[in-house]
């Protein structure tokens, strides 16, 4: 047993020189430490007196007399194991047994008494090292495994998904010891003859006894529990439901053609005619490439009275359009620098297309006020695929709908006046990387549908070979005067407007903070690389795109949310639901998983 | 044309399709699609019953299919190695009959790794059909390990598991090639840490424990070391888990017989299995078993399986390895609920196997001390023990005779009840036997009796084995069976308990030429120092006879051996020979005889070898030499 305490059979040789973070994110992925923090050394307030730390607080010493068991001493960890741990593993080497070896390693809830030793009270569990035994809330002791000593590691395994114990000395495992766990249980050890020294481990150095193997039965046990779930499809209802699913997300995100396919294959009715999904396919657009102004005045054509009665959202796509005034792209601003085309594409949309854009995730959080109140449903996951669904969708998309889809580009294109929007061969390269993307199975999900994209990539590709080195070349309003003067101007107006509506339907923080956000922006010479700069990015105009076409949608009567979208909010909310509620294999059903 | 109906493939053999197929295979004028399907059919027929491939087997199938797969057309090659994967997985045909020819073992290694078809038949086939150390050195000098090694590396399960089996089967027992598959690399990883990836808990029971099992032949062949963490670390804890209860019954009953082979002969390991995961308290649970179930196996057809015997002796293997050495890990198995109920029950049944096991776990348990006193004696374990010995096929009396001979230890509560029941006789027939395992317990269960007991007993071991049947065992060539023997002869010729000459002077009366005989026939001979020793101390028995003493007296030869010994190199040769020396002058009633011998001694100069010795740095043989001095006068 001695000799195996010095290996180990990890496979991954660089779990030597991971940092304590990286370790415990790889071995807890799902724990959110901002809310529910793990575990890292013993607290050097919750113990009692007799108890001394010292290593980070990661050594225990008994500094007592030690002469009963009245002088038995413990020390919890800082902090309760989380749920969303699912297993959870630490290990404690036993430095020296000291006089007698009474040292007791295991689990206790907030608040039980620290004079004595881990196991003899309510809530609280432990491994005895003089006698091997468990105690399970009792001052009587159950056989339970081998005794311990000075130089052994003895692990302790908390399996939040059963709620069970099991202890590991020196890599080997010993079996349950411990059934029916409370939950937030923290590490404990205790200690009851002087000498008696022990170092925990609770992640921060590679373990004993391989922990990742055993998380990877429960990994793989739930993916089968969710996945052999059953569904009752009699007469092809859950058939149908899933290509309603397919169905209506193609719809939302306007992905017109596809979505005709689809529906011609599947035989699913779409609720809204082609007209209104292309009518908003044009307004996604021109919010994407941030030519806000000419995006609000379709809307208002299109939609007449929308934003009127939304005026809030208004309010949110006027801050966007000032925003994008400072970065020049905007229509107002764009027709005056026109003689300098480098000046104008070199304006911050080079920095990341839509396409090529880093998914945010959760970030939409705070990203624009207009999302908060849709709740978590709009903060779902931006990359989203589901498996079975797409393979349908992908088996769909014959040769015929990317012509379509390839004529539709060049009329919009067109249509844009963009530089070189005809060029058929840039579009050619685009339709692959549509087909390319459904074929990784991959949707780019509450942000720029592909047909989109397409249209920004092209954009990009222009500048990237007009534009030397645009950063340094950026310029307020694209570096015109006259610009720069209907800004300001237009500054005025959303101030005006701001006081208007406050008058009218009273604060809003969302919209205060969005104002003077958008506004600080003026404050620096080089907004895009200040520290509100962040708003200036092309990705950060997706949740403006995203609520816009929430709002024609839900104007119209129909969802301002595609269900698949609510779906994944709704699991990825059942996930943390999950977690606070004590539920362990919440650690092993990560949505995002799902979704790639 | 595939046949599914097994009443079919009856027709099609009973119609006498079979020559005629085989016969399209043959003629190389038939169009290779035409011998594709013809193999296919074969192949679908083979699918079927026992008979059905019996009557394959028959028709000369094997031959032809042999042949095919040196054919050039792959699909062909393919219909012929599914069909051959087919018959050989019934265990029906001979696996000679793909030795025959060693261009066939290597051209499957040639062809092994062409497609996921020939991965899959190939490594079926070899898993089946590699049965003796001499299959297994030949699939290893054909380049069988290289070609195994990177389908370890495939993701197609159906070629994985065989792949694992093959191995395994391979290693089994076969030093040398267990040597060279632990040390084979597939892009640069060694095949344990191959392995290790399927072991690994996310796979399905299945194949971890297949991998388990190839890791655990690898060990027990000498390819990797019990000190390796694979072994107690991946290895173990898998075997273990094989044996909970939400595994199948299959995988609990080969869960428990491979951890029992794996423990069998390392003390660390069996102390390691004894704290792992409960093993001890989850094995207990298999002798609960009572449930006889069918189970349908997809050659065979049904047959009946009785479960709660299967388990039991898969929980019994496993107790006996565990408990082999370490007396607290006995005292935890023995303290299993009824174990020694169920041992007792199932000695008593009518199958071999199951009374085996139990036979096994109870030998490994006699060799507790404590336990003879206790439980062996409460649960009067000779009883049965006995009997199987009287009626046991010859696998169960090796065991059973060994476990007697703990049984006969002078501690053993048990040893008069053996006694009376006749076991005298019992032993010396085993004695008589031509297995030296036989011959070795029967003597040594002797040798235990005849220890410290009455001269009625003593007498009725001579007399029952006979003195003929004694010196036969004395010029045995198994060094451990003369040793036991000698020991026999040393406790027949023994005074103790009772100080009375009688014993050693009625034999020596009876056997006294035949037994000096044989002492200087050993003494002469080349043996080891322990044999020397066991035959000299013999001689001090002889000596501390009365009239027995004579025999030495008045053998010139033996008292000159005795004298060299005494100037041996080793003390404790040297000492024995002194120790006799010491018995001849012991001078206790001052009577005449006494004092003839020392004289003769004297004069043969063992005096004055003795006061040489008086210089010794040896602290025995010094006392030894003193007391024997002090009796010169």
């Amino acid at each position: 047993m001695a000799n195996s305490s010095g290996s180990r059979l990890d496979e991954s040789q660089n779990q030597e020189t991971m940092s304590t973070d990286d370790r415990l994110k790889r071995l807890y992925p799902a724990v959110r430490e901002e809310e529910t923090p793990l575990p890292r050394s013993w607290s050097p307030k919750d113990k009692y007196n007799f108890i001394g730390l010292s290593q980070n607080n990661l050594r225990v010493h008994y500094k007592g007399m030690g002469k009963t068991h009245k002088d038995a001493a413990s020390v919890r960890a800082t902090h309760p194991i989380p749920s969303s741990c699912g297993i959870y593993y630490f290990e404690v080497k036993i430095i020296s047994k000291g006089r007698d070896g009474y040292m007791g390693i295991g689990l206790s809830a907030q608040g039980v008494n620290m004079n004595r030793l881990p196991g003899w009270d309510k809530h609280s569990y432990g491994f005895h090292g003089d006698d091997g035994n468990s105690f399970c809330s009792s001052g009587a002791g159950q056989q339970y495994g081998p005794t311990f000593t000075t130089g052994d590691v003895i692990g302790c395994c908390v399996n939040l998904v059963e709620k069970t114990c099991f202890y590991t000395k020196n890599g080997i495992h010993l079996g349950v010891a411990f059934t029916a766990l409370p939950p937030n249980l923290y590490p404990t050890v205790g200690l009851q003859t002087p000498g008696e020294v022990v170092e925990a481990n609770f992640g921060q150095a590679p373990f004993i006894f391989d922990i990742e193997d055993y998380m990877k039965e429960y990994r793989m046990k739930t993916r089968m529990t969710i996945e052999r779930f059953p569904v009752s499809d009699r007469r092809g209802e859950w058939q149908s439901t899933l290509h309603r699913i397919v169905s209506t997300y193609l719809v939302h995100h306007g992905y017109c053609s596809t979505a005709e396919a689809f529906s011609k294959v599947t035989a699913q009715p779409i609720e809204e005619d082609i007209a209104s999904i292309k009518n908003r396919q044009k307004i996604q657009k021109l919010v994407l490439a941030g030519r806000m102004g000419e995006a609000i005045n379709t809307t208002q054509d299109y939609y007449p009275g929308l934003l009127e009665s939304n005026p809030n959202l208004l309010f949110t796509l006027k801050c966007r359009q000032f925003i994008e005034m400072v970065n020049g792209t905007d229509s107002e601003v764009r027709g005056l620098s026109v003689h300098s085309p480098k000046s104008r594409h070199g304006s911050g949309s080079n920095r990341s297309s839509p396409t090529m854009s880093p998914v945010h995730y959760g970030s939409s959080n705070n990203l624009h006020p207009q999302r908060t109140p849709t709740g978590s449903g709009n903060n779902s996951p931006s990359r989203s695929s589901v498996k079975g669904l797409n393979t349908q969708n992908q088996n769909l998309q014959g040769q015929t709908d990317l012509h379509r889809i390839e004529e539709e580009m060049n009329s919009v294109n067109n249509d844009n006046h963009s530089v070189n929007g005809s060029n058929s061969r840039y579009i050619d390269e685009d339709i692959e990387m549509t087909d390319g993307l459904i074929d990784e199975r991959v949707v780019t999900n509450g942000k720029s549908d592909s047909v989109c994209m397409n249209g920004n990539s092209h954009d990009d590709y222009t500048e990237e070979m007009e534009v030397d080195c645009p950063s340094s070349k950026r310029k307020l309003c694209g570096g015109n005067q006259e610009a720069i003067g209907k800004m300001l101007q237009y500054g005025k107006g959303l101030q005006s407007m701001s006081e208007q509506l406050r008058r009218q339907f009273g604060k809003n923080d969302a919209n205060k903070r969005a104002l003077q956000d958008a506004f600080s922006l003026l404050a620096y010479s080089d907004p895009w690389n200040s520290p509100v700069g962040h708003q200036l990015q092309p990705v950060k105009r997706e949740p403006v795109c995203a609520a816009l076409n929430s709002a024609i949608l839900e104007s119209k009567g129909l969802q301002k949310q595609p269900p698949l979208e609510v779906a994944i909010a709704q699991a990825t909310e059942c996930m943390k639901l999950m977690a606070k509620a004590g539920i362990g294999s919440c650690a092993f059903a990560s949505v995002s998983e799902y979704l790639h | 044309m595939v046949i599914g109906n097994n009443r079919q493939k009856s027709a099609v053999i009973n119609d006498g399709l079979l020559p005629r197929l085989l016969q399209l295979m043959i003629d190389e004028s038939v169009s290779f699609e035409l011998r594709t399907e013809s193999a296919v059919i074969l192949g679908s027929v083979a699918k079927g019953t026992d008979q059905h491939i019996q009557s394959l087997i028959d028709a000369g199938c094997v031959h032809v299919l042999l042949k095919g797969i040196f054919s050039v057309h792959l699909k062909y090659v393919e219909a012929c190695l599914r069909c051959l994967r087919s018959i050989y997985l019934s265990n029906k045909a001979p696996a000679d009959l793909v030795y025959q020819d060693l261009a066939i073992i290597s051209h499957l290694v040639n062809i092994l790794s062409k497609t996921a078809t020939t991965q899959e038949c190939i490594t079926s086939i070899f898993s089946s059909c590699c049965k003796t150390q001499a299959h297994q050195n030949v699939l290893y000098s054909n380049g069988m390990v290289a070609a195994l090694a990177p389908l370890l590396n495939s993701n197609v399960y159906k070629v994985q598991m065989p792949t694992m089996k093959c191995l395994a089967v391979i290693c089994y027992k076969n030093e040398s090639v267990s040597h060279a598959v632990a040390s084979a690399t597939f892009n640069g990883e060694p095949i344990p840490s191959l392995l290790l990836r399927l072991i690994a808990r996310n796979r399905t029971s299945e194949m971890q424990m297949a991998a388990a099992k190839c890791l655990t032949y690898l060990y027990r062949a000498g390819g990797l070391s019990a000190k390796n963490p694979i072994i107690p670390l991946k290895t173990m804890p898998t075997l273990v888990r094989m044996c909970k209860k939400d595994r199948t019954l299959e995988e609990n009953i080969d869960g428990a017989e491979t951890l029992a082979y794996l423990v069998e002969v390392d003390p660390e390991l069996q102390k390691i299995a004894s704290i792992t995961d409960h093993v001890i308290s989850t094995l207990a649970v298999y002798l609960k078993y009572t449930d006889v179930q069918q189970i349908t196996s997809k050659i065979n057809g049904k047959k009946d399986m009785d479960w709660g015997l299967e388990m039991k002796q898969a929980a019994f293997k496993a107790f006996a390895s565990i408990g082999a050495n370490d007396e607290d890990i006995r005292k935890k198995i023995i303290e299993t609920e009824n174990l020694m109920d169920h041992i007792l029950m199932a000695m008593t049944s009518d199958n071999a196997k199951v009374q085996g096991a139990a036979t096994r776990c109870l030998h490994s348990l006699s060799r507790s001390v404590q336990q003879l006193r206790t439980t062996f004696k409460d649960h009067s374990i000779w009883k049965p023990l006995m009997k199987l010995i009287e009626i046991g096929c010859d696998e169960v009396l090796a065991i059973a005779s060994s476990t007697l001979c703990n049984l006969l230890l002078e501690f053993s509560p048990s040893k008069e009840d053996i006694l009376e029941s006749g076991a005298i006789n019992m032993l010396c027939k085993l004695a008589s036997k031509e297995d030296p395992a036989l011959k070795l317990n029967g003597v040594w269960g002797l040798m235990n009796m005849a220890f410290q007991s009455e001269e009625k007993v003593k007498s009725e071991i001579v007399e029952t084995l006979g003195s003929e049947q004694l010196f036969v065992l004395l010029s045995d060539e198994d060094p451990t069976i003369l040793m036991k023997t000698l020991g026999l002869l040393r406790n027949l010729l023994s005074n103790k308990p009772v100080c009375n000459l009688v014993h050693i002077d009625s034999i020596m009366n009876v056997y006294g030429t035949q037994v000096m005989q044989a002492v200087v026939f050993i003494l002469e001979g080349d043996h080891s120092v322990d044999i020397k020793e066991q035959t000299l101390c013999i001689l001090a028995n002889i000596a501390d006879g009365d009239r027995a003493k004579d025999f030495i007296m008045e053998n010139e030869d033996v008292l000159k051996k005795l004298m060299s010994y005494m100037n041996h190199s080793n003390p404790q040769l040297q000492i024995a020979a002194t120790y006799t020396i010491s018995n001849l002058v012991w001078n206790e009633h001052d009577d005449a005889k006494c004092y003839h011998r020392q004289e003769k001694l004297r004069e043969l100069g063992v005096q004055r070898l003795l006061q040489k010795l008086l210089d010794t740095p040896d602290q025995t043989l010094f006392e030894k030499v003193k007391t024997a001095l002090q009796q010169f006068s």
